[in-house]
């Protein structure tokens, strides 16, 4: 790498972390010798540490980033794996590749950051696929920070399996600027006594564009499985909300649990879905759309807000 | 202008001046009318469906009671076209009988909402609740109905209001002991708030200043705590000859 390329290189990662800091993240994880990292503005990497135990292969392609991360058996992650994805233009695409594969027994957590703090015409496209060894466990949470344009395109995808006893929990967060188009599309297959949370969070504002499909299949004896899904909406904004679960085995628990509020002109709408294959499995789902909670707006009122504080209150509860 | 050694008028607290309040065609209150000094504890004894919890959601000024005819006045002031933030800013607030959920709001922020940064920690303890067990947690679903209505009594303290309209404390499966509301009421005493105590049990409505027994939406006794209190277990109300306020 030429000076000259470094220089460039430095001169987007600091711009990256800047946007970073902006949006309420904390620029030292990149600089700790005990944090692993990947950072990532468009389809250039910028940075990333692996740690004893922890691999992380990351290599650029023609329109994003491939990167391959594996937690060896047995090993405990002790601080979260920070992934700092983004594109720091008005116009772009960032195609993001991600195998990840816990070995038994490991565990780790993973906070993937993703800004896109001037998004005009920007193509954001995940696809990961997550491998969970027997008895081992993930946490996964995704933050977005986008602008006020909305001009961003959202699209994750991820197909995760989790093998005997192993344990995964996502939560995907979009609360800060536009949403612009959201296509989430995520799926989890659960083995023996194995446990799979999924949530997400989406405020959308003027004619923001949200679909969420989230399923989870429960294969295995005693799995547990649990899709949890909140959204506020607000001016012209349009949600569909898909949660999928399939008890198939024995003992098999599931719940699908669906929260939607709207203002103004804005359409949610609910399709959970429930398959049961094994007359021993058992899975439950709410779905709850409509405008704020009557008794609740005048129980905050009571306390002294004004109608549009208490709406404030309320729906940033949901999105919590 | 008031001239040498003219009394000056006292205004009551709380005024409710023959408010009549129809629910479609029913009619819940009827040529209603009392009033609270400040500083007043005051129990409305009645048998359910008579018209208590109605008449807190017209103080309060809750979407959809608004009076058919008559008025309510606080410190003076008609207060019938006010929304319900607006009389709490006045200072009427109230705790209700079946209080709601809500997701991702814990209960140290329930208790500072308006009042941020305030140590709210005091007020679970006046409740019995502990403030280190209870304040990071979520007013939701997770707490049972007698944690629920603790920690709503706990922000209406809070609040200091100069009017808390307590609906029915005692009631339901996870009810207020006595002595919980006992202890309640004599702290809204001591910061000088007046009580309008709703409640269906005369023991409860001993606790107060002064109490009045509601039946078919019309106050049919008024006067010391244990006078009402043995006109209503007697059940000698003559507006429904005991049919719809007998002794609960």
């Amino acid at each position: 790498m030429s000076v000259t390329e470094r220089y460039a290189l430095m001169y987007d990662l600091d711009a990256l972390m800047k946007a970073f800091g902006e949006a309420g993240g904390d620029k030292g994880i990149l600089a700790s010798n005990e944090i692993a990292h990947l950072v990532a503005d468009g389809h250039k990497l910028l940075s990333m540490r692996s740690l004893e135990g922890l691999e992380v292969d990351a290599r650029e392609t023609l329109t994003g980033i491939s990167a391959k991360v594996t937690v060896k058996e047995g090993i405990k992650i002790k601080n979260p794996v920070h992934l700092c994805f983004g594109i720091l233009h008005k116009k772009g695409t960032q195609k993001i590749r991600m195998d990840v594969k816990l070995e038994k027994n490991s565990s780790a957590r993973f906070i993937a950051h993703c800004i896109f703090p001037k998004a005009e015409k920007v193509k954001h496209i995940m696809d990961a696929v997550v491998e969970l060894g027997e008895g081992a466990e993930m946490r996964y949470s995704e933050t977005h920070f986008h602008g006020l344009y909305g001009g961003i395109e959202v699209v994750p995808k991820s197909v995760v399996t989790v093998a005997r006893n192993g344990r995964y929990f996502t939560d995907f967060t979009l609360i800060t600027g536009r949403v612009g188009k959201l296509d989430i599309d995520y799926s989890v297959e659960a083995g023996e006594n194995a446990v799979t949370e999924l949530t997400a969070r989406v405020f959308g504002h003027a004619n923001d564009n949200i679909k969420i499909k989230e399923k989870v299949i429960l294969a295995g004896e005693n799995s547990r499985g649990l899709i949890k899904t909140r959204v506020a909406l607000e001016d012209e904004a349009e949600a569909e909300v898909t949660g999928i679960t399939e008890g198939n085995a024995a003992g098999a628990r599931g719940h699908v649990d669906c929260m939607e509020i709207v203002k103004d002109n804005a359409v949610a709408k609910a399709i959970p879905i429930v398959n049961v294959t094994n007359p021993l499995a058992k899975v439950t789902h709410e779905a709850a759309i409509g405008s704020v909670d009557k008794r609740q707006m005048e129980t905050l009122m009571a306390h002294g807000l004004t109608p549009e504080e208490a709406v404030d209150v309320i729906v940033k509860g949901i999105l919590k | 202008m008031t001239s040498i050694g003219e009394a000056k008028e006292k205004v009551p607290l709380l005024e409710i001046k023959g408010v009549t309040f129809h629910a479609g065609d029913k009619g819940i209150l009827n040529e209603f009318s009392m009033s609270m000094e400040v500083s007043e504890v005051h129990a409305l004894l009645g048998a359910n469906g008579t018209g208590k919890s109605t008449l807190a959601y017209l103080i309060m000024g809750c979407e959809g009671y608004s009076p058919t005819s008559g008025e309510i006045r606080f410190e003076g002031k008609a207060i019938n076209d006010l929304r319900i933030h607006e009389r709490a800013q006045l200072g009427i607030t109230m705790a209700w009988q079946e209080p709601v959920r809500f997701e991702g709001i814990s209960v140290r922020d329930y208790l500072s909402l308006k009042q941020e940064g305030t140590d709210s920690s005091g007020y679970l303890e006046m409740v019995g609740l502990s403030a280190e067990l209870y304040l990071g947690r979520m007013v939701d679903k997770c707490l049972s109905g007698g944690e629920r209505k603790r920690i709503e009594l706990a922000s209406v303290l809070a609040l200091h209001p100069k009017l808390a309209i307590l609906d029915e404390p005692d009631s339901g499966i996870d009810m207020l002991s006595t002595r919980d509301i006992i202890n309640v009421i004599n702290i809204f005493r001591e910061n000088g708030s007046s009580v309008l105590l709703i409640t269906h049990r005369e023991e409860i409505a001993l606790i107060s200043d002064k109490a009045s027994q509601i039946c078919r939406g019309k106050i049919v006794c008024s006067g010391s705590p244990h006078e009402v209190a043995e006109y209503y277990k007697a059940g000698k109300c003559l507006v429904c000859d005991g049919k719809v306020c007998a002794y609960v």
